[in-house]
């Protein structure tokens, strides 16, 4: 379980380019569930998935994860807890390794790291088990570098690593939108299977309202930092791509008023 | 024959240098100038002690923990106070000069009839082969001194060598490179890149004082302005060793590495032996580098023009 308590982050605090972020965010997240958050850009849904990786520790806030206070622990210590997919196909992965040594880093997420041998025997066939389940024809290239698959290809591996050791809780920051139609379509067939097999409880940030409406039981539309629709039970399964879509335009076009103007209109028309 | 020895055997020593290099700059992608310092810093280290009648091999193995305590420095500047990778190793090698001063006492440290690694090889060939100074190979005829040196260094750049390659296929090891190739991923697969950087940095600079540890006890002497340019050097060996094995592999690349540094002192003996002036060797190593540097992207840029792409269909 994740529970994410007045979480703010404010950037380059107390100059021109300072940034309210995040602005007091709450969610509570069960075990198991799935939720997927949409905005605007720069409303701060990349920011909060980040929030709770740990790139940035947050102004003020809590978080909690697994009954563990992780508010304060570096990025790499959350790790042990958090299995993580980039936006970006060329960040999940070290592209001048092979599949099977990426793989094997993977295997060991969170755990000490000593001087036991990297890859074995037992460790390969593992692996390409698991690889074989992609359907990608990657199993015969484990002693491949990573950096000479496509971004579909090295995105599959990077979610299959992100998984390998069941995390408390997967993120994953719009893991499809760099991607090809087709590649996109495949790893988020992909991500779909992992997360029903394994129950994983999941946060992912999309763009795409489709991935939005289709993947998850849950929906948070994020602005400006801030919570603004939160979509679950029967209101979740009611939702069409057009609903969302509304609400988007919603905000846009009370983001071209002025803000004391449009509480003059909301005031005399609603 | 002796020039072709000595030359080989410098650059046996050497060889430890270019492994360290090759971590720091290859591995880690980091530039770290600790180098120049840190090899003086070994020899001083190690030839302070011999003076003082420490058996040799404590004595090495001292130089040896004095590099791990300078690159631990370096790293600890880099990752835990934020500043920049070249300018931390700047200041570690600008302090290691007064400390190199301050070990020694005075600017050079002869070492005349101390024991050294050297003089135990030597010894040691003579046990062996129960004969005289003089060995004959192959109608040559060597010194024990010289024969026994660089058979000791090749026993024990290998060793080495195979210790860095074994290493780089451990958990820890793979944790290593990968954090040179990709430090987002590896930190969200749970491992600390300040603590990698940091061992990597004294286990690179640790070889580095090893090899000016074993520079001075062949050359029988340990002076403050040695290291002064090694890390071209270095680096320089490291280049030719990737030319030489043309591969990615980790383990030919340290091959490589060791390759590099001993033909690269084997052309710097014969340049010098047909008369280049030695005041000009640092000047042509750092124009070498410089163009191995920029040789493949003009290569690159050259290639397209040779090799018109197909017209688009």
């Amino acid at each position: 379980m994740l529970e994410i308590t007045s979480i703010t982050k404010t950037f380059n605090p107390g100059t021109p380019n300072e940034v309210r972020a995040l602005r007091d965010v709450s969610l509570r997240l069960e075990r198991g569930s799935f939720l997927l958050i949409i905005g605007t850009n720069g409303s701060g849904k990349s920011t909060l998935l980040n929030a709770v990786a740990g790139t940035f520790i947050a102004d003020a806030g809590r978080l909690l994860l697994a009954g563990q206070n992780i508010t304060r622990w570096p990025e790499h210590r959350r790790a042990k807890l958090i299995g993580r997919v980039f936006q970006n196909p060329f960040s999940g992965t070290a592209p001048n390794m092979s599949i099977a040594e990426n793989l094997a880093m993977a295997a060991r997420r969170g755990r000490s790291r000593g001087f036991g041998w990297a890859l074995n025997r037992k460790l390969r066939e593992g692996l390409r088990d698991r690889i074989r389940t992609l359907n990608m024809g990657l199993e015969n290239r484990l002693d491949n570098a990573i950096g000479s698959l496509s971004g579909g290809q090295r995105q599959a591996l990077t979610l299959l690593m992100a998984s390998w050791l069941k995390p408390e809780l997967l993120l994953l920051d719009e893991h499809t939108a760099a991607l090809d139609p087709k590649s996109a379509d495949q790893v988020i067939r992909l991500t779909h299977e992992i997360i029903q097999r394994d129950k994983l409880t999941t946060l992912m940030v999309t763009h795409s309202m489709q991935q939005a409406v289709h993947l998850g039981d849950r929906i948070v539309m994020m602005h400006r930092g801030q919570v603004l629709h939160d979509l679950q039970g029967p209101e979740r399964a009611r939702v069409r791509p057009e609903d969302l879509l509304k609400r988007f335009d919603d905000v846009r076009r009370r983001e071209q008023l002025d803000a004391t103007v449009a509480e003059m209109l909301q005031r005399n028309y609603i | 024959m002796t020039l072709l020895i000595g030359a080989s055997t410098i650059g046996l020593i050497l060889a430890l240098l270019a492994l360290g290099v090759y971590l720091s700059f290859r591995i880690f992608n980091f530039p770290d100038i600790t180098a120049d310092g840190s090899i003086t810093l070994g020899a001083a280290v190690t030839a302070t002690l011999l003076v003082r009648h420490v058996q040799p091999e404590l004595a090495t193995l001292a130089g040896f923990a004095a590099g791990v305590l300078a690159g631990t420095t370096t790293g600890v500047l880099h990752t835990k106070f934020k500043i920049n990778g070249l300018l931390s190793g700047i200041l570690v090698m600008t302090a290691l000069y007064s400390v190199n001063l301050h070990v020694m006492g005075k600017s050079n440290v002869p070492l005349l009839n101390e024991s050294t690694m050297a003089s135990q090889a030597e010894s040691l060939g003579l046990k062996w082969f129960h004969s005289a100074a003089d060995l004959d190979v192959f109608g040559w005829t060597v010194g024990m001194r010289d024969a026994a040196t660089l058979l000791g260094m090749l026993v024990l750049v290998s060793v080495l060598g195979l210790l860095l390659y074994l290493f780089f296929r451990t958990n820890l090891g793979t944790a290593m490179r990968a954090t040179g190739d990709n430090p987002q991923m590896i930190r969200a697969l749970g491992v600390s890149v300040d603590f990698i950087i940091i061992l990597g940095l004294a286990l690179s600079n640790g070889l580095i004082a090893l090899s000016g540890s074993l520079l001075a006890q062949y050359q029988g002497f340990a002076d403050v302005q040695m290291g002064i340019g090694m890390v071209v050097w270095g680096l320089a060996s490291v280049i030719i060793g990737e030319a030489l094995v043309g591969s990615a592999r980790i383990g030919l690349l340290i091959t490589g590495a060791v390759m590099g540094s001993v033909l690269f002192r084997l052309l710097v003996a014969i340049a010098l032996r047909w008369g280049l002036n030695p005041n000009d060797l640092k000047l042509i190593t750092a124009a070498f580098v410089f163009v191995s540097l920029v040789a493949p992207a003009l290569l690159r840029k050259f290639k397209p023009a040779a090799n018109p792409k197909p017209a688009a269909v």
